[in-house]
């Protein structure tokens, strides 16, 4: 398959590509995804945390929702383990990768400046700034925004979304293209449900199964220490995982992204 | 507004196709003639999370000065449509209930409608 000599069209897709002109010009089909130069630095991201074994996790949520303080509950938890890494996403300041780095663990903070979401090619330039031997997990956290960042393929394996509490249980109805693409999502700050009368755990689960998405559903509370384990327990899992993949040359992407590929290149 | 970022990759994959129609017709015929993009067609699902209002506005400001500013920026839609892994059927869907049409089962594929596509690049040469 190429995007030069037409090998990309198929009889189901052929007729979005022809379509008479006028004499003296041409139509040219290209049929590529539009975001296909983010998507190959995302692929190379990729083999470089498959070639080092690393499993890269892309956090995403609305800003304030708690992704910094699961972080720093999840890597003491795990310090005497794994070796992890974090990239911070932020429009400004240092002061999540700090808050990383005083649980003494390697951080790297990416200011965006004005943009809205981290792309693949901001992450590579991260990982210039780190040193990625030895490391187990990579934490990737995006920027606070449940709307941009879940179109762009960093070279994460996973998505996790997290949903706090104090958020309105509809989320995942209100943001699809968010949450259809979550590898697992988190409820997150259940310890304040008791004060809460307003979010329906169960039904921000149903509201993710109406996007057909079959994710792991876990409530925790970093602060206060609530279901934590499922969570570490899971990662455990997919760290398990990402290794066996390695081992037989293998790779994972997000799970919307790799298989609506798929289904387009068999189908379209 | 990640549109803009969007329309930055369109005006730069643009480009490279231009680029190699030019390039092979360089080699086809002796004419030097300049190639000018008249539209720019691309295909967005309602799930790929672009909007295309925006990608239209922002396209202009990725594109001044580059060859394809004066293109016509088209839109193909793209309908949601599922296939139930229950039962088979291909259904149209909504954007935030993605539920098998016939049985109402959760277990479904999206075959369309998360499309972000650049489909084709109409040329027109301009005698030098």
């Amino acid at each position: 398959m190429c995007d030069t000599c037409g090998c990309n069209l198929t009889p189901g897709n052929k007729h979005l590509a022809f379509k008479p002109v006028a004499k003296g010009a041409t139509a040219v089909s290209v049929l590529k995804g539009l975001l296909a130069k983010n998507d190959d630095q995302a692929g190379h991201n990729r083999e470089h945390f498959d070639r080092r074994g690393i499993l890269a996790i892309n956090l995403m949520s609305s800003p304030g929702s708690g992704k910094t303080a699961l972080l720093e509950a999840t890597l003491v938890a795990l310090k005497d383990e794994f070796t992890c890494a974090v990239i911070e996403g932020d429009l400004e300041t240092e002061n999540d990768a700090e808050r990383i780095r005083a649980k003494g663990v390697q951080a790297h903070q990416i200011v965006t400046g004005t943009a809205c979401h981290l792309d693949a090619h901001l992450v590579h330039d991260a990982l210039h700034h780190m040193t990625l031997e030895g490391v187990d997990l990579l934490f990737i956290e995006n920027v606070g925004n449940l709307v941009c960042p879940a179109s762009f393929d960093l070279g994460q394996h996973l998505n996790v979304t997290l949903l706090s509490v104090t958020e309105g249980d509809d989320k995942p109805a209100k943001y699809p293209v968010m949450f259809r693409a979550a590898d697992a999502m988190l409820l997150t700050k259940t310890d304040l449900l008791a004060v809460l009368d307003d979010f329906d755990p169960d039904k921000a689960e149903t509201h993710l199964r109406n996007l057909a998405n079959p994710a792991p559903v876990m409530r925790l509370s970093a602060r206060k220490d609530m279901g934590m384990d499922a969570w570490l327990t899971w990662l455990r899992e997919q760290l398990t995982a990402q290794r066996a993949r390695v081992a037989i040359g293998q790779s994972r992407r997000p799970a919307i992204q790799s298989d609506g590929m798929k289904y387009h290149k068999a189908t379209a | 507004m990640h549109e803009l970022a969007v329309a930055q990759a369109l005006v730069e994959q643009v480009d490279a196709v231009m680029g190699q129609h030019q390039a092979r017709h360089d080699h086809d015929a002796s004419s030097s003639d300049a190639w000018r993009a008249t539209a720019i067609r691309v295909r967005i699902g309602p799930l790929a999370g672009v909007v295309p209002e925006l990608l239209a506005t922002a396209f202009p400001l990725a594109a001044a000065g580059r060859r394809m500013e004066h293109a016509a920026l088209e839109f193909t839609h793209a309908p949601i449509q599922v296939r139930c892994q229950t039962c088979g059927a291909e259904t149209e869907a909504a954007m935030n209930r993605l539920l098998c049409g016939a049985c109402g089962d959760w277990h479904t594929q999206v075959i369309s409608g998360d499309d972000l596509l650049l489909e084709s690049v109409e040329l027109e040469t301009t005698p030098s």
